[in-house]
């Protein structure tokens, strides 16, 4: 019982960060799914929504701010994808991949320009940010929401991308570009759409994220965006229930790590600290290369059948 | 066609870049006036960004009450050269070069222990002096020559800090925070142990990037810690105050110089954590001085911005300011503009300061031998006196 009561906070915490990463990295792993590039500026776009949120909110009531910062990134995921990366379309892929690292070092120093370098605090939205006690442990609300609203989020995307015809488009080009766009798929405009269902998961991600934890700086984007994309590699990158649990696993994990030291003091199972807590990151990509080494198309990933 | 577009677009790439390079060459001596350069190596951007900015702003204003300085008997013009180096121990080195190239004759900075350090070797490379501000590692002056530093030392700071939590909060297990790789924060948090007792401390370190600190505060719950000390940058500081609330930490925090900023105010207020610094200055020792530099903050809309948008006057200003008359006084005893006589010109400089008297001992590092101890007032969003701790 006391054991019990020692692990709970880490394992509600680790859920919740895990619901935050697994928010990014579905819009990672929709947009390899079906253009097969890695877009390394999501994490970018992801604290531009957060920085987004403190300027306007300074300004607006938070009822116009929310809408308007979803509107404005989706239109920032829009807009990179038309500059940055369908002129690329025919490129070799490692071009259109060096174009994501620019876009993302682009918006990290337009932000750094905007803000000075200087850490913004978020704004508090009510109601989510409120202090409630779980089980005994206190909390914000954001923590228990989060993961409910992600699994919530996740599945009105599967039934999407299953049931209506924009779904069966997306499906269909990422099988076959060419073969699509000869069954009259516009590919432009359904790449698009996946970019825009991406960037606004990232910008609901963004909104729950900094919730619960407030600073942003320009690059508050680097670390969550590569969490979410080891996650996205860990569940199998393409498939999205794989991104989902992968991100959960990661979430759990790294929080656990990062007090092992405590729960092995409380019960009693070691007296001195090992200080396990340092190596909560490194665990992140160990567990990155292992899952590459063993099962390379990941937990969930397709197999690739080599076409003859 | 799009050949010749991309090769065009290469060519402005090109000349932009030779255009910036050929700008930095010598600009400001075309007037006429003697200038004297100093070069202020400090962060404005990255983890400590915030606290670099605004110990810039003391040395502004000092810059804008007092612009001229006399060298053997003719008048400079005292110009602030910047260099950004980016909280980063890397990016450090190449910040001091490009003071040193710009031909500066002293050096003062950095917000930091750890570019302070990463520097030095450039500094003592190249002969030019250098005035750490508030940096408070003992290494930033202990194998290099040419640095001097204006403030206390972790060690001293670490033990008024341990001091502080035994007999005033009566607390017997600490909960300490370091981050990774940072030899301010894991600095101080070593003295505090050895100085607290290495039994009743629980020692623990966040890796860069971190943004959930809430497993943390967790830890420190369930080790049934009664003090928190975590002397961590001012962004981490913002969502360890954040988590500490809405998890009910419980216990006081404690944390050094850096804490004494107005992030932390913002952060701590309307909330119900108690926190305890140690810092160089507490607003209102010198009125007429406060009154002067606020009016300066409040009229320059960008130094009120590096303020955090307010006129909370922080400690790393103080000494900012007087980091400045400190390098003039020394550039008034070298005689000259030299890196080399001002060099041997400072371990005599004495100069009596907003914050106290500064003279130098034969490390370079100042003598002092008292520390402001505030508290978070998370009511008013102020700093609130303590006490002045000293170690017997």
């Amino acid at each position: 019982m006391n054991v019990m009561h020692t692990v709970l906070p880490y394992i509600i915490s680790g859920i919740s960060v895990g619901g935050q990463y697994a928010l990014i990295a579905i819009g990672y792993t929709m947009v390899y799914g079906i253009l097969r590039l890695i877009n390394f500026a999501h994490g970018d776009v992801f604290m531009v929504a957060g920085l987004m949120m403190v300027y306007m909110a300074a300004s607006l009531p938070l009822y116009i701010a929310i809408p308007l910062m979803i509107l404005l990134t989706v239109l920032l995921g829009f807009a990179i994808e038309r500059v940055a990366y369908k002129p690329l379309r025919t490129a070799p892929r490692m071009s259109v991949m060096i174009s994501a690292i620019g876009v993302s070092y682009l918006l990290q120093n337009l932000a750094l320009y905007i803000t000075g370098g200087l850490n913004k605090n978020y704004p508090a939205i009510p109601w989510i940010s409120d202090r409630i006690t779980v089980l005994g442990m206190e909390t914000t609300r954001v923590t228990v929401i989060t993961p409910f609203l992600t699994i919530a989020l996740v599945v009105a995307l599967v039934l999407l991308i299953n049931h209506t015809k924009i779904g069966m488009a997306m499906r269909a080009v990422s099988v076959d570009f060419d073969t699509a766009q000869l069954m009259g798929i516009k590919i432009n405009s359904v790449i698009s759409a996946t970019f825009i269902i991406g960037t606004f998961l990232a910008a609901i991600g963004s909104m729950l994220f900094f919730t619960s934890f407030p600073g942003i700086v320009p690059t508050s984007g680097g670390m969550p965006g590569l969490k979410a994309f080891v996650a996205a590699v860990f569940g199998g990158i393409g498939s999205i229930p794989g991104a989902v649990i992968g991100a959960f696993i990661i979430g759990i994990c790294e929080s656990i790590i990062k007090g092992l030291d405590t729960i092995l003091i409380v019960s009693g199972s070691i007296t001195e600290q090992v200080g396990f807590a340092t190596f909560s990151d490194a665990f992140t990509f160990v567990l990155l290369i292992v899952i590459l080494v063993f099962k390379p198309t990941g937990l969930f990933g397709e197999k690739t059948t080599d076409k003859v | 066609m799009k050949k010749v577009l991309s090769l065009i677009l290469a060519l402005v790439m090109a000349l932009s870049l030779v255009a910036c390079g050929g700008g930095n060459g010598d600009g400001g001596s075309s007037d006429g006036d003697k200038v004297v350069k100093i070069g202020v190596f400090e962060p404005q951007s990255g983890d400590n960004g915030a606290g670099g900015k605004q110990e810039i702003l003391g040395m502004q204003y000092a810059n804008k009450e007092t612009p001229t300085v006399e060298i053997g008997g003719e008048t400079y013009k005292v110009e602030l050269v910047m260099a950004d180096n980016a909280s980063s121990n890397d990016k450090a080195p190449t910040a001091a070069q490009t003071l040193i190239s710009g031909g500066v004759s002293l050096v003062l900075g950095s917000y930091g222990s750890g570019v302070s350090i990463a520097a030095g070797d450039t500094f003592l490379a190249a002969g030019v002096p250098a005035i750490g501000v508030t940096c408070t590692n003992p290494q930033v002056t202990a194998d290099c020559d040419v640095y001097f530093r204006i403030c206390f030392l972790d060690p001293f700071q670490g033990t008024v800090l341990a001091n502080y939590a035994k007999s005033d909060l009566k607390a017997t297990k600490a909960y300490c925070l370091a981050k990774q790789g940072d030899d301010y924060s894991g600095g101080l948090c070593n003295y505090f142990i050895k100085a607290f007792g290495e039994d009743n401390c629980v020692y623990e370190q966040f890796p860069e990037g971190t943004s959930d600190y809430s497993t943390y505060i967790t830890n420190a719950k369930n080790q049934g810690c009664d003090v928190f000390f975590a002397p961590v940058s001012t962004e981490a500081a913002a969502q360890i105050i954040a988590k500490a609330d809405t998890q009910a930490l419980g216990m006081p925090i404690l944390a050094g110089d850096t804490w004494d900023s107005n992030v932390i105010l913002e952060a701590a207020k309307g909330t119900d954590v108690k926190i305890c610094v140690t810092t160089f200055y507490q607003e209102g020792a010198n009125a007429e001085f406060d009154a002067g530099i606020k009016a300066w903050i409040n009229s320059d809309s960008t130094a009120l911005a590096n303020n955090g948008g307010n006129d909370e006057l922080a400690a790393v200003s103080v000494m900012g300011y007087d980091a400045y008359y400190v390098a003039l006084e020394a550039l008034k005893q070298a005689g000259s503009t030299e890196p080399s006589a001002v060099l041997s010109a400072l371990p005599n400089v004495v100069h009596t300061g907003i914050t106290g008297e500064i003279k130098f001992d034969s490390i370079g590092d100042a003598v002092r031998d008292s520390a402001v101890v505030k508290s978070c007032n998370t009511e008013t969003g102020k700093w609130d006196f303590v006490t002045i701790a000293t170690v017997g």
